[in-house]
């Protein structure tokens, strides 16, 4: 088995009509920020008073950074647990999360009121080691190092560097296992960042186990946006589906979401949380839509028959995907409530700025896919597989 | 390995559903466990003591308020066609005002200090925790509990305008100015300007009627114990100013009758949520009021304890001295370096 060899640019043309489309929700993106960065985050915004934090960091940051952690679960999987077989799957998740941490790390210095002071968070004399926001905030600096040091192979590789690439690759174990430990803190710690909040988030979400439940849907977005991605790119390309790969993953999905599912809503019974879901509020029809999304995930992968299907596939990670999303959404700014008649919707441009940062993670993966090695060769012996 | 995945997991979901029923069984006291130790109120803290039942809505003190820090007044949009800037409509805390009078209205307001049908005034600011969020929130040390005084001052030098403090305050007192661009977080700083010059914060020098009073804390408290017990129709005789009659001069207290009794707590002296070094003496339900008290709005007890001691004691558990992420990068790597061997001389193999 090589594994310099495996992966292969996908070549094509860069610039399509859905490639533009994409461009333009940055440019509009950007008009947005430059208001934002000219007259403030108060005329950009609908943040106010109460909800000091929106979008921005519910959805870019909070959530961004989960949909990047692919890279670090499947580095788990093929180089802590050994699944070498996975290894053909593990460089597009790397990538996918060098781009999820960048722009999650974008998000923050966009959101940040005070940005031009932004490098004080570099400075040790500052840091304020009871800060769970400060162990966040370094970890994602760390990571992202990390992350290009680990990407580093596939850029060595395009270029012709064999003995860069050779070199590299004997310290790379030391990133692998960095690779893995920081996105597991900084994850982790995104839970622990709202137990603060105390009476301030509802019982449905609030919880000393708020850190475990961040750790388990950072696994659950990340191994579901590896296989949403896998079989999107393989449409989007008219490649083969990963469908023996992926059948196997989804095997692993299934498990990982069932232990979040049940962990989570034992918890939720734990704290008396739970005849609040019969309120009829929208912070209870919230829940049920994220309870209704794990249920979905669960028996679209766990029946062994269906995760065959790259249909049922898409289907369960999308559902895993949403489900994460909306746990975290809810414990950001759904279920969150300042009590004193405050109301948040986003604005427009707090919107189109966060489109901006998906879409501009899909141009990066366009960009990346089609000039380096990032996607595995599918010769002919491969593809009948 | 002997165990399959499949069996790992399973065991997993197991041990997982067991781990949370036992944390069920005894939440309080795994709660107790992973808690960071409680902080002590500082020997000489200072603070302020605001019995509602003395305010009669003047709002002396929030002019002054701005006046002595320099903020603008609020004028809400809605207003800016008559509010030329002369009157300031403040309604709550907000990056222009950093000390509010508020009140509380039920029914036809007929009667103050009573909750049916009546009326009462609550003074907002900073509480000054014992064991403040926002200082344990704050990434990079920009908020500052004096070891002395008790005070929570803000640096803005420091600040990189994350907000974490905003949210995570649970009296919902730092606040960011939104507007501009280049906006500041802005919290009642007990007029730490003004006690070295010899004068008291500029809320209490200009309250007429002593429902605001600043001192010691255990001054304050002492002062509001006794308050506890009166009975209405009793008489009493209010101080003004500075409690010791130690800064500027002595001001003259004055003899005032009681009409409605008082809850009986000194708010903030003992709890909830670690204590505080503003204290409040109420007639009316201090959650009436607007402050955390009793139960929440979704029915669970308002705790004693500090939520930064939660947080803390989860951090702690987990990083302190970087052990446990030392151990496990140790195996992350060892195992990393196994399994990449084999990866390296079969790549080398080609």
């Amino acid at each position: 088995m090589s594994t310099t060899h495996e992966h292969t640019p996908l070549g094509g043309r860069l610039v399509t009509p859905p490639f533009i489309f994409l461009v333009v929700i940055c440019v509009l993106a950007a008009i947005v920020l430059t208001q934002r960065f000219v007259f403030g985050l108060g005329e950009a915004t609908n943040l106010n008073d109460g909800y000091p934090w929106g979008i921005w960091i519910a959805i870019d940051l909070i959530i961004g950074t989960a949909l990047g952690c692919g890279g670090f679960v499947m580095a788990m999987l093929v180089y802590i647990l050994n699944k070498g077989e996975y290894h053909p799957m593990a460089r597009a998740g790397l990538m996918t999360s060098l781009f999820g941490y960048t722009l999650g790390a974008l998000a923050v210095m966009i959101d940040l009121g005070r940005w031009w002071q932004g490098y004080n968070i570099m400075f040790p004399w500052l840091w304020n080691a009871n800060s769970v926001l400060l162990e966040t905030a370094l970890c994602i600096f760390a990571y992202i190092i990390v992350l290009m040091v680990e990407f580093l192979p596939a850029v060595f590789e395009r270029f012709g560097m064999k003995e860069a690439r050779r070199r590299i690759h004997r310290v790379l174990f030391v990133f692998t296992g960095l690779g893995v430990l920081l996105p597991m803190m900084h994850q982790s710690s995104m839970g622990t960042v709202v137990v603060i909040l105390g009476y301030q988030l509802s019982p449905l979400w609030q919880s000393h186990l708020l850190t475990l439940h961040f750790l388990l849907t950072a696994l659950t977005m990340g191994y579901a946006i590896v296989a949403f991605e896998s079989i999107t790119s393989s449409l989007a390309f008219r490649r083969p589906y990963e469908m023996s790969l992926l059948g196997k993953l989804s095997g692993i999905m299934a498990w990982v979401m069932l232990v979040f599912f049940i962990v989570r809503y034992l918890d939720v019974i734990r704290v008396g949380g739970f005849p609040l879901a019969f309120a009829g509020d929208f912070k209870a029809v919230s829940f049920w839509i994220e309870l209704l999304l794990g249920v979905g995930a669960i028996l679209c992968l766990m029946p062994k028959g269906l995760r065959e299907s790259p249909r049922y596939v898409f289907l369960g990670a999308s559902f895993m995907l949403l489900n994460g999303f909306l746990y975290r959404l809810n414990c950001y700014l759904i279920g969150y409530d300042p009590g004193t008649g405050y109301q948040y919707f986003p604005s427009m441009g707090e919107i189109l700025v966060t489109l901006g940062i998906f879409a501009l993670h899909i141009i990066l993966y366009l960009a990346f896919v089609k000039n380096l090695p990032v996607l595995h060769a599918t010769g002919p012996a491969r593809a009948t597989a | 390995m002997s165990m399959n995945r499949r069996e790992f997991l399973k065991g997993a979901a197991v041990g997982g559903a067991t781990a949370v029923a036992a944390a069920g069984a005894s939440s309080e006291a795994q709660a107790i466990t992973l808690m960071r130790e409680p902080k002590e109120r500082p020997e000489g803290a200072l603070g302020l003591l605001y019995d509602s039942t003395l305010c009669v809505g003047c709002k002396a003190c929030v002019a002054r308020c701005k006046e002595v820090n320099h903020m603008p007044v609020e004028i809400y949009p809605d207003q800016s066609e008559w509010n030329s800037g002369t009157w300031d409509t403040a309604k709550d805390l907000s990056g222009k005002t950093l000390n509010v009078i508020k009140a509380y209205m039920n029914g036809t307001i007929a009667e103050k200090d009573r909750e049916t049908d009546g009326f009462a005034f609550i003074k907002r600011q900073c509480l000054h925790c014992v064991d403040p969020s926002c200082v344990s929130a704050c990434p990079v040390s920009a908020m500052i509990k004096d070891p002395e005084t008790g005070i929570v001052s803000h640096d803005p030098d420091r600040c990189i305008g994350c907000r974490y403090c905003v949210y995570a305050c649970p009296f919902g007192v730092p606040k960011y100015d939104f507007e501009g661009a280049f906006g500041q977080i802005h919290k009642c700083q007990l007029c730490n300007h003004r006690l070295p010059e010899g004068k008291m914060p500029g809320c209490v020098d200009a309250c007429p009627t002593g429902a605001t009073l600043f001192g010691r804390v255990e001054d304050l408290n002492k002062e509001a114990r006794q308050r506890l017990s009166l009975k209405a129709g009793d008489a009493y005789t209010y101080p003004r100013g500075d409690i010791s009659g130690a800064i500027e001069r002595p001001r003259s207290p004055h003899e005032k009758v009681i009409s409605a009794e008082y809850q009986q707590e000194v708010y903030g002296y003992d709890g909830p949520l670690g204590g505080t070094q503003a204290l409040y003496l109420s007639a009316v339900s201090f959650n009436k009021l607007g402050l955390p008290h009793g139960t929440d709005n979704f029915g669970r007890k308002i705790p004693d304890h500090a939520y930064a001691r939660e947080t803390e004691g989860v951090q702690h558990f987990l990083y302190t001295g970087m052990i446990a992420p030392a151990a496990v990068l140790t195996a992350l790597v060892l195992m990393a370096y196994r399994n990449s061997e084999k990866h390296t001389s079969e790549a080398e193999e080609d």
